[in-house]
Order: C-alpha cells, then structure tokens, then sequence
C-alpha cells in the first residue's frame, strides 16, 4: 500500500432502510492534497461524512458495507472518538459549538490541558485541574495559524457565524496528529472576504501535509483551491478529475445532470405598478455588523428590487430592521399607512413577510414538522387552517387542512423527505430554505423580504426557489426586495438593484448595468442617486 | 507559557466583537428580578409582622444552616442540562436510612452522624446510578422522570420501613419501632446524635447562637463545587448540559457525565439530609424526605436560578429570602388577617407558584432553539443600550 494515501474509500454503500443513499463510492485522497466533493443536495455527501466521522446516526440506522482505509490501513471508525484518534478531523456544517463556552473553551473541547493535583491522584485523571494557561495558549497559536484575531476568551454567544466557522477549524488544527480534515461547506455561511480567508487559510494547511476533503456547493471555490474534483450524484461517484482538466460547465452538469438553463434576466420594459407599496424614509436600523443609517428608499408595487453591496455595508439590517427584529428608527409607509418599526405583529399585519438569513435561527422550529413549520405563522398571524369548535366562540387548528397544503406545497417545490410530518432539522440546507419559501408563500405577502435566499443551497434548489419567487412575483403581483451578496443572482432576478455602502443606500442601479459600474458603486465611488 | 497573555493581541478583525456586555443599574435589576422581588416581599414581611429582628435573625441562622447543603445539592444536575432534580428525594431518604441506623446503635454525637453518612454514601450513590440511567432514558423529561421517581422511591421506602421492618429485618427496638412490633414509628426522635454538628462549634454574636459546624460544611462545599467545575469532570458537566450533540461528537461520555452529575446531587443530598435532620432533632420517618424536594427547588429558584443555569450564589441567596419569607409570613399574615393561617397559605402559594412558573418559561423557551434565543437576546440589549439613534 502506498503510504501516500491519507483516505481511501473502497466500495462504500449504505442505505437508510431501504433507501439506498450511497452506492459503491470510491474515493483516495493523498497527503497535502485538497480533494473537493461536490453534488446536489441528496447526493450522499453528509451520509459520507457521517461514515468517516463514526457518526452514531450510522451505526444506529445498520451501519455500511465497504472498507474505509487511513494512512495505508484498514480502519474501523465506530464512533466519532475513534475518527478523531485516527487524525480525522471534521468542520461540521451545523456548528458544533456550545455558545456558552469561551472560545478557547469550545476550541479545546474534551481535549482540555491538566494539571494533575493530590485529588486526582486518588480519584483519576478525571478531578485533574484544568490548565487555563496553556488551554489560552493554544487556542492562540491555532487562531493565529488561521489567522483570526478573534480574543480567545471571549464567549461564543453572539459572535458571527463567519467567526465561528474559522474557530471550528482552529479547534480541528489544534489537534495534534491530524492528518485529514473533512469541510463540509465551510464558506457557505461566509462573506466573501471571510471566503477568501478560509480559503488560502486551507491551502496553507494542506501545505503542511494535512490532507483536505472539501464538500462545496460553490464551484468557483471549489476551482480555485481543489487539486481534485470527484462529483456525486444520487449517491453514485459520477466522475473523479483532477482541477486541470475539469471545466466549470461539465461539472455543473454532471452534478445536476441535466443541462442547466442560464437564467434570464427579467424581460426588459416589464410593467411594473406605478405607485409605491413601501415608502422608506430616513430608517435606521442597529443590527450588529450590518448597521443601517438612514436609508431612504421606494418599492414601486408589484417590482422586484434588489439590494446588494459589501458584506458589512447594512444589506441584510434593512429586512431585519422592517420586520422588527432589530431595533430601528424612521418611518415607513406601506400603501401610505405608516407601519410601527420595532413590532413584528405590525409588520406582519401589514402584509411584510420575511425569509430570513438565518433560517435555522429565525425561519423554522428545527423540531417542529414540515407542515407545522410551514402552516404556524399562518395560524397566528393569518387566521388560516383553523376551524370552529361547534358554536363555542373558540377554533383551533384544522390538521386536515394543514397537511393537505403541506403535501401542495412539498409537490409545488420539490421538497426531498418522507412527508408532511418530517422534523425539518433532518432536512438538507436546501430543502429547509424550500419550507421556508413554503411558509411564506402561505402567508400570502403583500411584500415579500428575500435575504440571502440561496446562501448554502446547491444548485438545483436555488434554481428552485428563486423561479418559486419570480413566479409570485408575475402570478399574484407580490412585491419582492431581495437583498443577496450574489450580485449575479440579483442581475437575474430583479428590476432595479440598490446598492449600499456605509449604511446607505449609495445607488441604484439597472440589471443590466455594466459589471464596472456595480464594483464602483459597491466601493463607494460615484453613484447613480436614487429614485 | 507566559506569552499566553501577550499573544491575546493578535490580528483584530475589522469590526470588533460586542460581547463583553456592560452592567447598568437597571441590567442588574432586569437579571435579578426574581431574587430582587422576594427581597422586597421580605422586607414587607417583616416590617409588617412586627416580629423581633432577634428572633427573626437567629430562626434565620439555624434555618440557612440546615437548608443550604441541600439547597446546593441541586446545582450540579442543573448545569449539566438535567434540570431541576426533583429526585433528591431519594438522596434524603439515603441520609435517613443512615439516621435511623445510627439511631438504633444508639451511636452518640458525631460518630453516630459520621455513621449515618458513611451508611448513607453506598445507598445514595446506587439510587443516583438507578435515577441517572432512568433519566437518560427519559431525555427532554428528565423533571417530570425524577419527580416520579420520588414518588416510587417512596412507595418502597414506605414497604421496607413499615412493613419489613420487624418481620423480614428483626429490629426490637420500642424507641424507633411501633408497639406492634412491625413498622417504624411516625416520628423518631434523634436522641444521640441531634444538634451533632451544630454543637460542634457554637458561638454567640449578640446574642444570636451561631452554629459554626454546620455552616464550615456548608463553606467547604461551596469551595468544593468551585474546585469542581475548574476540574475536567466540572468542564464536561458543563458542556453536556450546553448541548448533548456537541458534547457527544467531541467525544465526551454524555450517558456517563450524566449519571455522575446525578450520583453527586444524590449523594449530596443524602448528607444535607443528615445535617437537616441533626439540626431539626426528629424525623418525621414517613414525611421529612418529601418535604425536601419542593422546598429546596423553590429556594434555588428564588434565588434567580433558572431550569438551565444555577450559581452556588442563587443557591446561597435564595435559600435566605425564602427561608426568611418562611419565618416571617405567618405573623405577617396574622397582623394583616387576622389569621396566620392566610400567610401560610400565601408562602404554599408562592414556594409552588414558582416552581411552576420556572417550569413554565422554560417549556415556552425550548421552542426556539438555545442559540437563536441568545443572539437576539444580544441583538435587543444592543439595541438597548446604543438605542436611540
């Protein structure tokens, strides 16, 4: 056997039930390699995680057939303590960081350094003292070889998630005899900035011969850093190429399989209604990290506006600050009725509904059923499935009914589960932004607020959800403001695309506007005033 | 290592991190608003009770010494995401079976009550692995479990000490067994070993008789919990308690961690069961464990302790307003009521209101997932105190 060979997976299969979720996949990946697997959602990629890593939710469902080899030997993985002993080490695309924990805490998790004292003599290693001192220094040293100038004993709670990203990775690097690191979608909750970082942050770890297994929706990522590209699909290895003689379209198609239609730009001189439905006037809005500072901005009725800009420049603080989730101040006017700002109720009755950012956080109840999840806010706020009891002046929720829309709107986008009543926490990334359209769409919006509807979703769904939209848009004549970091998402889909810069609407632009034009305006240079 | 701290000064990142919170006058207020509430009930009380600060203050003093240690022994469960232990019942009926050994040996003073521990220790520390491995069976409801659990451990209690005792364990002994012959009495007197510890060092500030004993064991375990989330055991405790999944994927035992930190609330109850009852001189053989369960959680409770978080501080501090609500609510109720049965009533009231209403929030808080409430919870007090733009 060649030593060469950090991982080798020979003739994998597994099947949930009788679900076959993989099927004979092969995979090698050398020392100091960086290997990128990429498929649709649904393709097997978690499943293949989850076998290396010994996740229990293997060996609970009847573990696998087909040898997994490390370093040149055959290995048994039963366990994620195993995978771990073995030099395995693993950034999970749920983070796995507990936020009451400091920094340094959650980075030497179950690997804390110890002094032992005359107590543990006697009682075992478990009553030694841990060794703050050291447990900073190293987390230092990891922070610094990734280069995040995070302060280590700071709390996780409420850090940004791109920060957490870089510390689960200084937590897999801390450890001593690493010798693969598994990502599995590292950048897809990451500002491109932070991308960037991550990025040469794994070229140069792999330069110290740490081999790296990189799971990525984003195929310019994935061309920039992988030395080998193996696509997945449908649990299959489709295709293993080494970067130099892959080509971005052929991978493209070979993940979805299928061609891939180029989405259009909205149909130029597309009648939009005259008036407007928001009238946004001087609001400012204090979300952390992306603060809002006196914006003033039109949404003409039934259009679809973009908002776009820097990672930072306030995008994402304008749907938080509408809806109420952040504490704004100004005025806004939908259909010339002022809306109270810091009262989600209100802006909910107002017609505004929001698919959030942050759809683990915000968007779903992770254990609550897909049905619940997309039939509870129409409950409450909507006065939707609930029927009478008898002539008691009291109704309650129509289960009928809800499963009936739940099974509509599973049909209508395509959601991948085993029904209506599946927890949405078991759902892939994709799939749970579909429950979250699903939900709004059932709200039946007068305003539809889109943040980053594609961030972490491949490209299959994101096809899916953003027709989903354009179609609501021409069908019923919602209106959608769509805030995306994908300048070429927001080209695709909208009328007029606003830029921000420092908290400001800087200008607004065409979609079909010259690439140049975009990056000036993005940097604060010139501008076009707004409307 | 001393570059650790110099090397704190690393790359910044472009905006910098907003968590290191500061504590306004009305922040603190906002985060004590239980413990601070009973505080003004108590200072009600005992202006309007008119009572004696001195008989006031010594029933406090001999109340806290006997209460503390059980109080504390709910901390670790809590932290380690177990909730609130209603089955340190079974740790008090540990400590009792001790007692009444030692009693029945008539062993006197301090060794008699060092016995009824080291009896206690094994007994405690079997029904803690038992209660511990029911409770991880019973995930997401481990507070109704333990609160069956005391039940049941009750009804074997009930079998073994009024029905074997005198046919299948041949006890004749007429101070702690019925007339009949089969069966414990009701109330044993603690005739050797009562006031034990509290005898052990008594001093006497202005009057007030201080039991110095009882409150050095109660400073040693404070002292010993500190030690003990600064130890690898206390660091899984806690993270099993954050997140299960987390923990279990760092390769932390989570089963394990879990029935330990049940073990040591269980054990620890045993103990300050012991203290409990040396203090108060009987035991009410069928009635003094299940007492404790409610009292003790009520008092954690009102120290500002919630189902997931819970300082040895709450512990300390609850104790003291609940207890002192205690002392004071009967007269309080007579001055009022004329009737110092309505002021019972109100401090039943209350020490169930709270457990229900601790319960209560924390059922509401489980919908939404523990990290999303935090950060908006973060993103409001930004909003707070940066406010007004």
């Amino acid at each position: 056997m060649d030593d060469n060979w950090v991982l080798q997976v020979k003739d994998v299969s597994k099947a949930y039930g009788d679900n076959p979720v993989l099927n004979k996949v092969n995979l090698s990946l050398k020392r100091g390699e960086i290997h990128a697997l990429v498929g649709e959602n649904g393709a097997g990629k978690s499943t293949l995680m989850n076998i290396l890593f010994g996740m229990p939710v293997i060996h609970e469902t009847g573990g696998f057939t087909g040898e997994v080899w490390l370093k040149g030997r055959k290995s048994e993985i039963k366990s994620p303590k195993d995978a771990m002993d073995a030099g395995i080490g693993m950034v999970h695309q749920e983070f796995m960081l507990l936020p009451g924990f400091s920094v340094a805490e959650n980075v030497k998790l179950n690997r804390e350094p110890t002094k032992p004292n005359w107590f543990s003599k006697v009682a075992g290693p478990k009553f030694e003292t841990i060794n703050l001192h050291k447990m900073g220094y190293d987390t230092r040293q990891a922070l610094d070889r990734i280069e995040i100038g995070v302060d280590e004993w700071l709390p996780l709670m409420g850090m940004p998630v791109g920060h957490r990203q870089f510390i689960e990775i200084a937590r897999e690097i801390d450890k001593t005899d690493l010798s693969l690191i598994v990502l599995d979608e590292p950048t897809a909750v990451l500002t491109e900035t932070e991308s960037s970082r991550l990025l040469s942050a794994l070229n140069k770890l792999a330069g110290s011969g740490i081999g790296v297994l990189f799971i990525s929706h984003r195929l310019d990522e994935v061309f920039e850093i992988a030395d080998t590209i193996t696509v997945l699909r449908d649990g299959e290895v489709i295709c293993t190429v080494p970067k130099h003689e892959a080509r971005v379209e052929n991978i493209a198609e070979m993940m979805v399989g299928r061609k891939i239609s180029n989405s259009k730009a909205t149909q130029p001189g597309r009648t939009t209604g005259n008036g407007n439905i928001l009238e946004i006037r001087n609001l400012s809005v204090d979300m952390p990290g992306e603060y809002v500072n006196g914006v003033d901005l039109n949404v003409r009725k039934g259009e679809i506006l973009g908002i776009g800009g820097l990672a930072g420049h306030g995008k994402l603080g304008i749907a938080n600050g509408l809806m109420g989730l952040c504490h704004s101040a100004g005025t806004v006017m939908c259909d010339s009725q002022e809306i109270p700002l810091n009262d989600s109720r209100a802006a909910l009755d107002a017609g505004l509904v929001f698919l959030s950012e942050d759809r683990r956080g915000v968007g779903l109840l992770l254990d609550e059923s897909i049905e619940d999840n997309i039939a509870l806010a129409s409950v409450v706020s909507r006065n939707k499935f609930v029927k009478k009891v008898g002539p008691l002046p009291i109704s309650v929720e129509d289960g009928k009914s809800i499963r009936e829309h739940a099974r509509e709107m599973i049909s209508l986008l395509d959601i991948k589960c085993t029904g209506p009543q599946q927890s949405v926490r078991r759902l892939s990334g994709g799939n749970q932004q579909k429950v979250c359209v699903a939900k709004a769409i059932t709200m039946e919006p007068e305003v539809l607020l889109v943040s980053e509807p594609t961030r972490g979703i491949d490209v299959g769904a994101k096809e899916r959800v953003l027709s989903v939209i354009k179609r609501l848009n021409a069908e019923k004549g919602i209106t959608v403001v769509m805030t995306s970091s994908e300048l070429a998402e927001l080209r695709s889909m909208c009328d007029r695309i606003a830029i921000m810069y420092n908290g400001k609407i800087h200008g607004i632009l065409s979609p079909d506007a010259p690439d140049a034009e975009f990056g000036f305006c993005m940097a604060g240079g010139g501008g076009v005033p707004g409307d | 290592m001393k570059e650790g701290v110099q090397v704190k000064e690393g790359l910044r990142v472009k905006e910098p991190l907003r968590v290191k919170e500061q504590l306004h006058v009305k922040e603190l207020l906002r985060r004590n608003a239980v413990p601070a509430l009973f505080l003004c009930m108590c200072v009600l009380g005992v202006l309007i009770s008119g009572q004696n600060i001195r008989y006031i203050a010594q029933e406090l003093i001999s109340r806290l010494a006997r209460n503390w240690f059980l109080v504390l022994s709910l901390i670790i469960p809590v932290t380690a995401g177990l909730g609130l232990n209603f089955a340190i019942v079974l740790g008090a009926m540990a400590g009792q079976v001790g007692l009444i050994v030692a009693t029945h040996c008539k062993l006197p003073g301090l060794v008699g009550l060092i016995t009824a521990v080291v009896l206690s220790i094994p007994i405690a520390i079997l029904l803690g692995i038992s209660a511990g491995h029911v409770l991880n069976k019973a995930r997401g409801r481990e507070m109704i479990t333990s609160m069956m659990l005391g039940f049941f451990a009750n009804g074997l209690y009930l079998l073994v000490f009024l029905f074997m005792v005198g046919t299948v364990f041949p006890i004749d002994n007429p101070e702690i067994v019925l007339d009949t012959g089969v069966g414990l009495r009701g109330t044993i007197e603690l005739k050797y070993c009562k006031y034990a510890l509290d005898n052990l060092l008594r001093i006497k500030v202005l009057g007030i008789n201080i039991p110095v004993g009882s409150f050095a064991v109660v400073i040693a375990l404070c002292f010993g919990m500190r030690w003990l989330y600064k130890t690898k055991l206390g660091q899984e405790l806690r993270a099993v308690g954050q997140d299960m999944g987390v923990a279990s994927v760092a390769g932390i035992n989570v089963d394990r961690t879990r029935v330990i930190a049940m073990v040591l609330s269980t054990v620890l109850a045993a103990i300050g069961q012991v203290i409990f009852l040396q203090n108060m001189g009987t035991i009410n053989t069928f009635n003094s464990h299940q007492q404790i369960g409610t009292v003790a959680i009520a008092s954690l409770l009102v120290g500002g302790a919630s189902v997931t978080s819970a300082t040895v501080g709450q512990g300390l501090i609850g104790t003291l307003l609940f207890q002192l609500l205690f002392i004071v609510s009967p007269a309080a109720g007579q001055r009022l009521m004329g009737n110092a049965q309505i002021g019972e009533f109100f401090r039943v009231f209350i020490g169930y209101g709270i457990i229900a209403v601790a319960l209560l929030i924390h059922s509401w808080g489980r919908k939404s997932s523990l990290e999303s409430a935090s950060r908006q919870a973060m993103m409001k007090e930004e909003a707070k105190t940066t406010g007004s733009m």
